[in-house]
This record gives structure tokens, sequence and C-alpha cells, in this order.
């Protein structure tokens, strides 16, 4: 075996040995030092998120182990952006990680976080099933314990055990549907199963079934949905605003891989029609029950899960501008969800309140935290001239372009669901800014440095992806290269 | 250089003073930026006047001019386009002049002024992009940039119903835009053949390439989009209530300005482009405005409230734009235009001058108020005057515009317009009904309620708002030639689509 073939994988080395650094440093270090863990796991990963983008190697395609691993510049793309959304996620995390009652478990909260990362590296960059499903598997079982991670709340262990049951059972069934593709084609090569797929209708549409559905408890798309509110709930939030933004960015990329690239050339493609219903689904259901929450946390959960409806167009338009506008779609969701949920942390951290009551007339109090947490409504609602606007009117065009008329439809719901969505993120903002006739319940207080310091990266991010055009152009550009490994047979 | 063109100041200036009113501190530094940059934007929009007749005059005969275009998204060949012709100009004054009039009538806008004149500035940095572009997307983000401040200025600085109105107005107008959207990426990715497709109007107009087939959908849902922001029936029902609820400047440039994105918007991109559906499907949306245009008549009839009044009268009055561009004829458009103009400088007088006697009486009911003409004679006399130009006295520029739009109506010889004409005549009638109602009542009855004996006369920076108002509208009416030869010239390349 020749074993330069593991040089290939320079981001994943690159993060198994932050990881191996940052255990090392928590095994041997002294408890004593009071900010050295965090500061060290947030510097590395800092120096690996700037090494992604640098890194001349890295836009290359190379393959390894016989195509089972395969990375190219779109996917050193996603991985960057999810690299920095998990830069953001530490930074915002800083001072609830340091605090009394977490010092002693902070270890294992940067070593769990960043190997689930790991393990959505190889999702995205797996051409084979197996590999693909020991990503996956090591994307979803470590969150479980950090969802678990506040053990002294009710809440945050229940939110673990419906996490940790449908995880399992998602994977169960995902590979269900994988073992009825290998009775079919034989081979669990991306690229070989589009190639040699024996014909047999049926048998390939529970298969696509079974594989929608795995995927789909992961991208919680309604009907699999069922565990996303409580989980985001009762989780801390540095584990809710990650499992919202960076498990849901990396399964949305390897989704379309696999639905383009496996299951992209049979019979018309048939799981455009399932995809089509679970859209529809998925943002009007997520909508209509974002109206009426009245937590934080499962407001934006609920938000969320129409947020990966919106996310799934890119799916269905399956082509280059299509994946170019889904990265885009989830860099600019990174941005905008973690701000609100930086603003939420921030608040829940001094005052332990997290319902929507509570931030009334918040603008009184707290003018900047409320206007970041404005902004992020702003773009998560599609309000030009923040960058949500623009990554929602370039994922609707991208779901437009084949041109037939289902697809109208599909994207006239999309923009209706827009409005509804608008209303209820309009309903925070109208706490904060009009609610002027009581008195605010969150005190004014200072945030803490690295709270504030996150917060300004995601509102500079919200006012500047959307205005500079460079961010989109260059996603789509990227996923034009290299077609062969991500659009397969569909590639020309 | 994207500094050497005069159009793309329209946006730097509102830009600069957002800056700048962030770094505010109290009530003199924001109000020196507001009417610094306001009295810029009226210099440089009556500099664009005059260079724009000059050029004109020069023999220029382009479509747009002080075109440029700036390569922004480059997947979707989305430009950063901009170029005006007579009507963006004439609409560009417009929006000056009621952002400059509106610096005045919130001359003590209280609370949070830092934040009120941050919205303001925002809304109207969309009006005035919306009116340079010529790209449909940036056209489009530029008119949702001007919808949402609505959200937070009347939110925070209404009166009344303020949070439900807001809210409203909000998702009606982004509904409206939610159909707009579809429009737009209908309409590009039919703009022109596999591989050239443009956002630029002017491209997409000259390849001619939506069949018939798409433009009967996609000519309803983009004039739907606009419509709702013109008031048109059934979608009216924001305005009102908006209205009525929002501060004083807030309504002026409602009112003045951003209904008018509306009908611009119909004749801008949902005829021009799509000229065969429009001669096809025009009749439809012509019911609609008719019914508008008489139903605001009547509801304004008995309402009690003065912005109540004032606000039916808007759908009324926009609802003669959409009815006068359906007519699809120069004369009929041409006065629609006119009437843009008119309407935008009356009601924003008239919401001015409500502002200002509300902010003294405390009340908008007509029943508890009379014989204002003893007490503040100022602003009673300007009632009145607004009162008239609505109404369509010569000499005003409502009878201009009014008068314009009819005639064209009437050109088209068969019996469904010419019914229609007449009655959309009728709400002149109607319209000289309520109008004479609330002056008879408000200003020479008997005084109501002896407090108001005490009341004051407007203050300086009122008088400025309200005069600079009444000399436009005076202007127009006496002097119509000029703004209506550059509207007219401008109309030709549209009609010449529709007749094609």
């Amino acid at each position: 075996m020749d074993y330069s073939q593991f040089l290939a994988m320079h981001q994943e080395i690159g993060l198994l040995l932050v990881i191996l650094i940052v255990f090392l440093f928590d095994t041997f270090s002294s408890r004593q030092i009071p900010r050295g863990l965090s500061m060290l796991s947030i510097v590395l990963f800092a120096v690996l998120t700037v090494f992604g983008f640098v890194c001349p190697v890295c836009n290359e395609s190379v393959s390894a182990f016989g195509g089972m691993y395969v990375a190219t510049p779109t996917m050193t793309a996603i991985k960057n952006i999810l690299n920095v959304g998990v830069l953001i996620v530490l930074i915002q995390s800083v001072s609830w990680a340091d605090s009394e009652h977490m010092r002693i478990r902070r270890g294992e909260f940067y070593e769990l976080l960043l190997i689930t990362l790991l393990g959505m590296y190889f999702m995205i960059s797996a051409r084979h099933f197996l590999l693909f499903i020991i990503g996956l598997e090591t994307a979803s079982l470590p969150l479980a314990a950090l969802v678990a991670f506040d053990k002294n709340r009710y809440e945050s262990h229940e939110a673990a055990v419906k996490y940790i049951l449908t995880a399992v059972f998602s994977s169960a069934v995902f590979m269900m549907g994988l073992s009825f593709v290998y009775g079919l084609s034989g081979t669990l090569y991306f690229a070989d199963i589009a190639a040699s797929m024996a014909q047999g209708r049926a048998m390939l549409i529970v298969a696509v079934a079974f594989v929608i559905a795995g995927m789909g408890f992961k991208l919680s798309l309604v009907p699999f949905h069922m565990w996303t509110a409580d989980t985001y709930q009762g989780a801390p939030t540095a584990i809710t605003s990650y499992l919202s933004v960076i498990s849901k960015g990396a399964a949305a990329f390897a989704f379309f891989v696999i639905m383009v690239q496996v299951f992209g050339p049979y019979y018309g493609r048939i799981w455009e029609w399932m995809l089509y219903a679970l859209i529809i689904l998925t943002i009007t259901v997520g909508n209509l029950f974002a109206l009426r929450q009245k937590n934080m946390k499962r407001f934006l959960a609920f938000s969320s899960i129409s947020q990966a409806g919106y996310i799934m167009l890119g799916v269905i338009a399956g082509s280059a501008q299509g994946l170019g506008s889904l990265m885009y779609y989830v860099l600019v969701y990174i941005f905008s969800n973690l701000a609100a949920f930086g603003v939420i942390s921030a608040i829940e951290n001094k005052t332990g309140r997290v319902d929507m009551d509570d931030y009334n007339n918040l603008y009184s109090t707290n003018p900047r935290l409320s206007f970041a947490m404005m902004l992020a409504m702003f773009s998560l609602a599609g309000i030009p001239p923040f960058a949500g606007f623009f990554s929602k009117f370039f994922i609707f065009s991208a779901a437009v372009q084949p041109g037939t008329p289902e697809l109208y439809v599909l994207v006239l719901i999309a923009l209706i669901n827009t409005i509804i969505s608008l209303y209820y993120y309009l309903l925070v903002v109208k706490a904060m800014f009009i609610h002027n006739t009581e008195a605010a319940v969150v005190p004014s207080f200072r945030s803490s440095a690295s709270e504030r310091l996150g917060l300004v990266i995601c509102v500079a991010g919200i006012m500047l992806l959307g205005v500079v055009s460079l961010f989109y152009s260059d996603l789509v550009t990227t996923s034009m290269e290299n077609p062969q490994y991500i659009f397969g047979l569909f590639a020309n | 250089m994207i500094f050497s063109n005069i159009l793309i100041y329209f946006v730097v200036i509102p830009l600069l003073m957002l800056g700048l009113l962030f770094l505010c501190r109290n009530m003199k530094q924001i109000r020196t930026v507001a009417v610094i940059g306001s009295t810029a934007l009226l210099a440089l929009s009556v500099y664009l006047i005059v260079d724009f007749l000059e050029l004109r005059a020069a023999g220029n005969t382009d479509i747009m001019l002080y075109q440029a275009s700036w390569m922004w998204f480059e997947p979707l060949n989305i430009h950063l386009a901009v170029g005006v012709d007579g009507i963006s100009v004439a609409m560009i004054l417009l929006s000056s002049i009621i952002v400059f009039a509106g610096t005045f009538a919130s001359w003590k806008i209280t609370p949070l002024p830092k934040d009120f004149f941050l919205w303001l500035i925002l809304l109207s940095t969309g009006v005035f992009g919306f009116f340079i572009s010529i790209d449909l997307f940036t056209m489009f983000m530029f008119y949702e940039v001007a919808l949402i401040p609505m959200y937070l200025l009347i939110g925070l600085w209404g009166t009344g119903r303020k949070e439900y109105s807001a809210m409203k107005l909000t998702l009606m107008l982004m509904g409206g835009s939610a159909f707009l959207m579809l429009g737009i990426l209908g309409i590009y990715y039919h703009s022109g053949p596999d591989g050239h497709l443009t956002m630029n109007i002017l491209e997409i107009s000259a390849n001619n390439n939506i069949s018939h087939g798409w433009q009967y959908f996609l000519f309803p849902i983009t004039f739907v989009g606009f419509g709702v922001l013109g008031a048109m029936f059934p979608f009216h029902t924001w305005s009102p209530d908006g209205h009525a609820s929002a501060p004083t400047a807030v309504s002026m440039l409602h009112a003045g300005v951003l209904m008018k994105l509306g009908g611009y918007g119909c004749f801008r991109v949902a005829i021009f482009l799509m000229p065969f559906a429009a001669n096809e499907l025009a009749w439809i949306f012509l019911i609609l405005t008719g019914v508008s245009v008489v139903y605001g008549a009547f509801s304004a009839c008995v309402q009690t409230d003065l912005k109540y009044i004032n606000a039916y009268s808007s759908v009324s009055h926009c609802g003669l734009v959409l009815f006068a561009i359906l007519m699809l004829n120069t004369t009929a458009m041409t006065g629609a235009v006119l009437q843009m103009l008119s309407h935008g400088l009356m009601t924003a007088l008239f919401f001015a001058l409500i502002g200002m006697i509300y902010g003294r009486t405390h009340t908008r009911d007509i029943r508890l108020m009379g014989g204002l003409m003893k007490i503040m004679p100022f602003l009673a006399v300007c009632y009145v005057i607004a009162g008239m130009a609505s109404l369509g006295l010569p000499g005003l520029s409502g009878f201009v515009a009014e008068m314009t739009i009819f005639v064209g109506s009437f050109q088209n010889d068969d019996m469904f317009h010419r019914v229609f004409t007449i009655i959309a005549c009728c709400s002149i009638v109607i319209t000289a009904v309520y109008i004479l109602r609330v002056v008879g009542k408000l200003l020479f009855g008997p005084v109501q309620d002896k407090h108001h004996l005490e009341l004051t006369d407007a203050t300086w920076w009122e008088r400025l708002s309200a005069v600079t108002l009444i000399v436009c509208v005076a202007g127009i009416g006496c002097f119509p030639n000029w703004i209506n030869e550059i509207i007219r010239e401008s109309f030709m390349p549209i009609i010449e689509v529709l007749t094609k």
C-alpha cells in the first residue's frame, strides 16, 4: 500500500493534528490556567481555517484509496465554509466554556466538537459509502454527548436521548437503503453505482426512499424533524448553534452529491418528486410551527427546519449553479444564524433567559445586541441589502432554471413561505424595538469580549457577503470545476 | 470609473448620510446632516433635470441617458446598471422634493430621532436606487430596501393601531414582492437566446424573446406584484391602515413616493417587457383599477379620521394612475405620470398639514374640530390649496393630470374603455364631495373645542415644508408643458413595442 496517499487528506490531517494537540494539552496541562485551553483551541483552529484558504495543494483535485476519498476545490470550499462557521461557534462559546461549572469539562467539549467536524469532512469527501458511513457516524454520535453536556439540566438529558435515538434510527434506515443499492449494483463506489445499476424500478425507488429518509433525519426535513425542536431547546446554546448550521451545512452538501451523482441518472431522476414533496412540507410545516413559539431556541429550531427546505432547492436544481447557490446559502445561513445564537447565548449567559417575551424592549437596554439580532432576523428573512436576500434570490433562481412549470410552482410556494417567515422574524424585531411601553426584562450589560468579537464577525458577514459579489461568483465557478467527482454522469 | 456617473450619487449621498448619522450625538447634528443631505439631493436632481433637457435639446435620442453598467454577479449576468429617461428624472425630482419637505416636517420627531432619520434615509436610498436602475435585479433589490424600513418607522413612531398596521403593510407589500421575484426570475430565464440571458431592461426589450405563452403567465404576476404597492383593488387594504398609523414624514414619503414605485414598475417592467400580454390582459386589471378609483373615493366620503380620508383618497388617485397606464396610449400614460407627480406632491402636502394639525389639536377626528381658519390661518389656507389641487381646480397640478388622463382614455374608441372612462370620471365629483365636506367642517365651522383657541400657527420649518410643496403643485399646474413634453417622448419606446 502506498502510504503517501494519506497525504492527500490535507485538511483532515490538519484537523486531526489540532484535535491531538488540544487533547494532549488538556490531559497534561495544569487545570489552573483559566483560559489556556480555549485560547489554544481557537488559535489552532484559526490557523487551520487560514490554512484551508491559502494552501496551494488544496486547490488541486486528488483522489486516494482507489477513489474512496476525493478532494476537489469544491470540497475544499465547503470545508472552508464549515471551518469559518466552527471558528465563530468556538469564539462565541468561550465564555460559556470557561464558566465555573464548565471549566473541568471543557476539554471534552473542544475535542468532541472537532471530532464531529472531522466526520463531516469525511462525509464531504467520501466517494464510497463505507467511508461515508464512517463519516456520518463520527459526525453524529459525539454530538449526542455534547447535547447532554449540561449534565445538571434535565432538558439537556432529554434532548440527548431524543437525539441519539433518532441518529441511530436514521443511520439504520440509511443503511437499509444502501443495502438495496448494493443489491442492485454490486458496488458502493458512488461513481460505479451510477454506471452499474441493474434495472429494477421498484427496488430502486425503495432504495432512494430509504436513503432520502435517512438523510432527511440528519437535515431535519419534515416529516423527519420531530427531534429537532426538543434537541435544540435542551442542548447548550453553543451546541445548538453548531447543530443548526454546521451539521446541516455538511449534510446538505453530502445530500446533494448522493442525489445527483448516485441517483441522478435514473428514470428522469425518480427522487425529484419525493424531494419536491419534502421541500414543500419542510418549508411550510417549519414555518407554521415557528409562528407560535415562545422560546427563542425552539423558535430558531423551527426556523432552521424551514431554512433546510430552502437549501434543498439547490439539490432539486441539481446543477453547478444549484451547488454554488447551495454552498453560498449555507455560508450566509451560518453567519445569520450564528448572529442570532450569539445574541441568545450572550443574554442566556448573563440572565438565563431565553423566552421571546424576555426580549421586550431590549433596544432600550442593549442597543447593540438588538441591532445584531435585528440584522440576523432580516438576513434570515431575506431582506436586502443583507446577505440573506442574495442567497435566497440565487437559490430560487437556480431552482427555476430548468424552466418547468412545476418548479415555478415550487418556488412560488417557497416565496409565499418567506412572507410567513417574515412575520415571525419581525415578531422578534417587534419585541426588541416596538414594545417600549413595558420595562425591559434584560438589564443593560456588557457582553464579554469573545461574544462581541463573534457578533462583530457575524454582522460584518451579514453586511458584506451579499453586496460583495466575489463570494457567490467564486463558489459558482468552483462548483463547475472537476464535475466528474460531484455530478458523475451528469457532468458534461 | 463608477463615480464619474452622476446617477450613482443619488445612492451615494443617502449612504453617506447614513454613515454620518451613525456618528451623530445630538439633535443639532442630526438635523444638520439631514438638511444638508436632502438639500444636496434636491440640488442634484434639479441639476439632473436641467442637464437632461439640454442633452435632449442637443439631439440625444437614446432611450435612456447617462447609461452605465458595472458587472456585479457574473454567474447570473447581473449588473449594476443605471440610466434614466424623462419619467425617471421626473420621479427623482419628486422624490427629492418630498424627502426635503419630509425632513422639515419631522423637525421635532421623538423619541429616538437618530434612528428615525436612519430608517427614513434608508427608505429614500431604496427609492432613488429604484428609479435609477435599469437592471431588474438591482431594481428589485432597491424596491425591497425601500419597503422594510416602513415596518420600524410605523411601528416605532406611529400612532393608533401602529403594530397591527405596520405588520399588515409590511406583509402585504412583501407578499407583492414575492410574486415580483418569481416574475423577475421568469423574465430573466426567457430574456434572450441560450447563453445570452440578461437582466437589463433595455436588452430584454430589444431581444423580445419572451414567448406569448410565458407572457400570459409573467405579465399578471409582475403587474400584481407592483400593483400591490400601487394600491390596486383588492390589494389596497394595507394603505389606509398604514398611512393612518404612520408618522407624518413617513406618510408623506410613502404616499408621495413609494406608492409611485408600483405604478412606475407596472409600465417599466410589466408592460414594457411583455407588451403582447399587456395588450391582451389589460382589461382585467382595468376593471380592478376602475373599482379602486370609485371605491376609494366613496370610502373617503364616510371616514371621520383626517388621515383615513386622505389614505382612501390616495387609493382612488393611485388607482387612477394604474387605470391610465392600462389605457396603453401615449396621452393617457403621460397623464398617469403627471398624476403620479401631482398626487405625490399634493398628498405629501396633505399629510404634512394633517401632521401639523394633529400635533396641535391631538385629534384627527373631524367631528371634534372646527373653525381652524380663525385659529391657524396659514395651515388652513394650505389645506384649502391642497384640497383644490386634489379635486382638480385648474391652475393646480391635479387638473392637468386628470384632464390628460381622461382625454387620453377617451381616445380608445371601443365601448368598454369609454364606459370605464366615464365611470372613473365620476370620481372627480365624489372627490369634490369629501374634500369640500372636510374643508367646510374643519376650517370654517364653529370652533368645537375652546382649548383650540389657544393654539398657535405654523412654525418656520413647517411653513418651509408646506410652501415648498405648494410651489411645486402650482408650478406643475401653471406650466405643465415642459414636463409634459419630456414624459411624452419617454413613453415613445413603450408605445412602440405595444403597437408592434
